[in-house]
């Protein structure tokens, strides 16, 4: 078998591996039970002492809520100001300035909803001190939010009647303090391992081989680049994000940086069957995303490593596959699994540029993101994925002339209100969005005329991509759109915080709704949510919901490119 | 909200110190023990640093194996890949272009034995790497403007070529143009 697709089969066949395993231990600290890392139990005290919070108190769904949209607007204070002043603070050897207010607005959003769409470079548009003080510290903060909530949905579907849905604090520390800093610890040091910078100092200026002037960029990427990938952020320290040599040196490093991103995604699968103590169900999720996932990824994988007709034509070898915007050492299977995975999960950090993609794989990666559930991203993947359960379970009640239950609980007018509503505004930010820069665009071509690295079809999927990406908190980009302006970086901003909190806020009242309801035992009558027959029901509402929803826009840019092309 | 803005600011400062002080300081420590001691790996020649390992430069000279196009013209301090689309005609004008200068400074090399890397940008446009027929190709033409064996030169990039479990082959084009410069002076 070719090497670049033993490698990616590998990658994928590890990361299952390890999730399962990942997936009961989440469960077992979750629910408070023993585990080996009770030795910082004494650690994590300290932390609520400081932060004067009792993390044994039950809490509502309206207080979970309360509390996670209150820390969140204390990170987007301090994100704002960090990054409006980020010139005159410490720790920013290279002089670099501080953001125009609606970079600033874009970019503390962006972190903060997980998004990590980047509207500057790295190495010229941020310092030190803004990489680690705000964009390293949410990249840690947003991931936990994430799990929290997840877990507070995991709680909500538990047996019996509640009204309490265990504490906000306490699932969001222990996510910092036993899973992501374990974890990025250990990938940052084979970063630094394999040649990835971890210094303070500013660009080290040299002389080349040919004797060209050069000032190579560095800083402290490692601790940055590991958390970046493991809480499925995507924000890159250098501007090429994974693609950059320094931020991604070695095939050993793309394959642990995608390794990690996929992880916890998919270890949130597994431990909502071991919190729940039904296994099944788990398989049946995993098994749907995994189809899902698959589909998109095969396409992908066969025309990156088919190369460019165009260039086809002129005669030139494409063995390798579709070169522009790719890196030799990763090559075109390695960067087609890395463009998929980073879609589906809404990590969105890059080892090739989307924008050179064909256009297939764009619309796979447009997709991906379309769903969003295909996995998902930290914790936030499953929300997405419970609101189409619940749509499922409501049409399937009604295909079969029952009560729609989900496990033991009524569905009723309110939950499917918020469920419906929460899986529409997906489409509704997205298209709205692109419809209101293309009618500007199309409206003044010469003045918005920075706006477009390529004519045409490729133009309009850029556009499209920008605000798929926004509304999915995905982060990665067609990077020819030139977006660092007031209508991008305000227009992305608004959809980013709609695309966060409120598909955070419907699952969660879903669930507290839900869990104040009177159980009801499983029977003969009851329907079955841990088999494959609804395994295909969830498929479907997906693909019809998320995925034909899109079904013009994509006909208009990708479909249309393909069939230029070929 | 009012009576969890506190507890949320106070939980906030702990956790700043835990991630953005504490972790970093023990990956740096770290780094201290890993091949250039976190800076970036930096190789030098006569005593004066020529480059990073990691980071491709230009090489665009006939007695120099090139280095692939970049849209960062190399610039370490501003990566970036080209972002054009597959079907962009300016874009392919430009692949085109470069392929007929290539085959124009590369006296009898066919388009079919050019790889498609030496016409494309990379992502980063600091790609430090060809593939091994990326630099075989060139080995004529590199011969020629050293006046040295063809063979030899063949076998220096065979002996440059990093060969993986996994992934694709690779040569680094820096290592690579050092040792031709090595065996040029000997």
């Amino acid at each position: 078998m070719n090497k670049e697709l033993l490698g990616i089969l590998l990658i994928f066949g590890s990361t299952v591996l390890l999730a399962i395993p990942l997936g009961r231990y989440l469960a077992t600290i979750y629910r408070g039970d023993k585990s080996w890392t009770d030795f910082l139990a004494p650690f994590e005290r300290l932390l609520f002492r400081i932060g004067g919070i009792d993390a044994n108190r039950g809490m509502t769904w309206p207080q979970h809520l309360v509390a996670l949209l209150t820390i969140n607007l204390a990170w987007f204070i301090w994100a704002m100001l960090v990054f409006c002043f980020q010139g005159s603070l410490p720790l920013n050897p290279d002089h670099n300035p501080s953001m125009t207010p609606d970079q600033a607005f874009n970019t503390a959003i962006s972190f903060l909803v997980n998004c990590n769409l980047q509207h500057y470079s790295g190495e010229s548009g941020a310092t030190y001190f803004s990489q680690l003080f705000a964009i390293t510290f949410l990249q840690f903060v947003t991931a936990a939010t994430g799990m929290a909530a997840c877990v507070v949905v995991f709680n909500a579907l538990k047996e019996g009647t509640a009204e309490k849905l265990g504490n906000f604090y306490d699932y969001f520390v222990k996510s910092i303090t036993r899973v992501l800093l374990p974890i990025a610890t250990v990938v940052a040091v084979v970063l630094v391992f394999q040649g990835t910078p971890m210094n303070w100092a500013g660009k080290a200026p040299l002389v080349t081989v040919q004797g060209d002037s050069v000032n190579v960029s560095r800083g402290p990427a490692a601790a940055m680049i590991a958390i970046k990938e493991l809480g499925t952020n995507g924000g890159g320290f250098f501007g090429a994000n994974s693609a950059h040599p320094l931020e991604n040196p070695t095939y050993l490093t793309n394959a642990v940086e995608n390794f990690v991103l996929v992880l916890i995604p998919l270890a949130m699968v597994f431990a909502f069957g071991y919190y729940l103590k039904r296994p099944r169900l788990s398989y049946m999720v995993f098994g749907v995303m995994t189809v899902g996932f698959l589909l998109l990824l095969a396409p992908t994988v066969y025309y990156e490593m088919h190369g460019n007709p165009a260039i086809a034509h002129m005669g030139a070898d494409q063995r390798l596959g579709a070169m522009e915007g790719k890196e030799v050492r990763f090559g075109a299977a390695a960067s087609a699994y890395w463009g998929i995975t980073n879609t589906v999960i809404s990590c969105g950090s890059v080892n090739s540029m989307h924008d050179s993609h064909m256009p297939v794989s764009g619309m796979a990666e447009l997709l991906g993101m379309m769903t969003n559930a295909f996995y998902g991203g930290v914790g936030v993947g499953f929300l997405n994925f419970f609101v189409f359960v619940i749509i499922a379970v409501f049409i399937s009640g009604l295909m079969v002339g029952r009560t729609p239950e989900l496990l033991g609980k009524k569905i009723e007018a309110r939950e499917m209100k918020i469920a419906i509503l929460i899986a529409l505004l997906h489409p509704l930010l997205i298209l709205t969005g692109t419809a209101m820069s293309a009618h500007l665009y199309a409206g003044n071509p010469t003045e918005y005329a920075g706006w477009l690295a390529n004519p045409g079809y490729h133009g309009f999927s850029e556009m499209l991509y920008e605000f798929t990406s926004s509304a999915a908190n995905n982060g990665s980009g067609f990077e020819g759109l030139g977006d660092n302006t007031p209508w991008w970086n305000i227009s992305t901003g608004v959809v980013m915080i709609l695309a966060r909190y409120l598909p955070i806020i419907g699952p969660v009242a879903i669930a507290g709704l839900l869990a104040r309801k009177k159980f009801i035992p499983e029977s003969a009558g009851t329907l079955r949510v841990d088999t494959a027959t609804f395994g295909v029901m969830v498929f479907f509402v997906i693909w019809i919901i998320a995925a034909l929803a899109f079904f013009p826009a994509l006909a208009l840019g990708p479909l249309a490119e393909h069939f230029t092309l070929y | 909200m009012k009576t969890q803005l506190l507890p949320a600011l106070r939980l906030t400062l702990a956790l700043m110190v835990l991630c953005c002080v504490l972790y970093p300081a023990l990956i740096t420590a770290a780094a201290q023990l890993a091949p250039g001691h976190g800076a970036g790996v930096q190789i030098s020649r006569n005593g004066r640093v020529v480059g990073f390992a990691n980071v491709g430069q230009k090489f665009d000279k006939p007695g120099y194996f090139n280095s692939r196009p970049s849209a960062a013209d190399y610039h370490a301090d501003a990566s970036s890949g080209s972002n054009k689309g597959p079907s962009n005609p300016e874009y392919l004008a430009v692949v085109k272009a470069r392929l007929d200068t290539f085959l124009l400074q590369n006296p009898g090399v066919k388009a079919a034995d050019v790889p498609a890397e030496l016409v494309t940008a990379s992502g980063s446009g600091l790609d430090p790497h060809l593939s091994p027929a990326g630099a075989l190709v060139q080995v004529p033409r590199v011969a020629r403007a050293r006046q040295l064996d063809e063979a030899r030169v063949r076998t220096l990039v065979q002996q440059q070529t990093e060969t993986g479990l996994l992934g694709p082959d690779h040569v680094n084009v820096l290592k690579l143009n050092l040792a031709l410069d090595a065996l040029a002076a000997r």
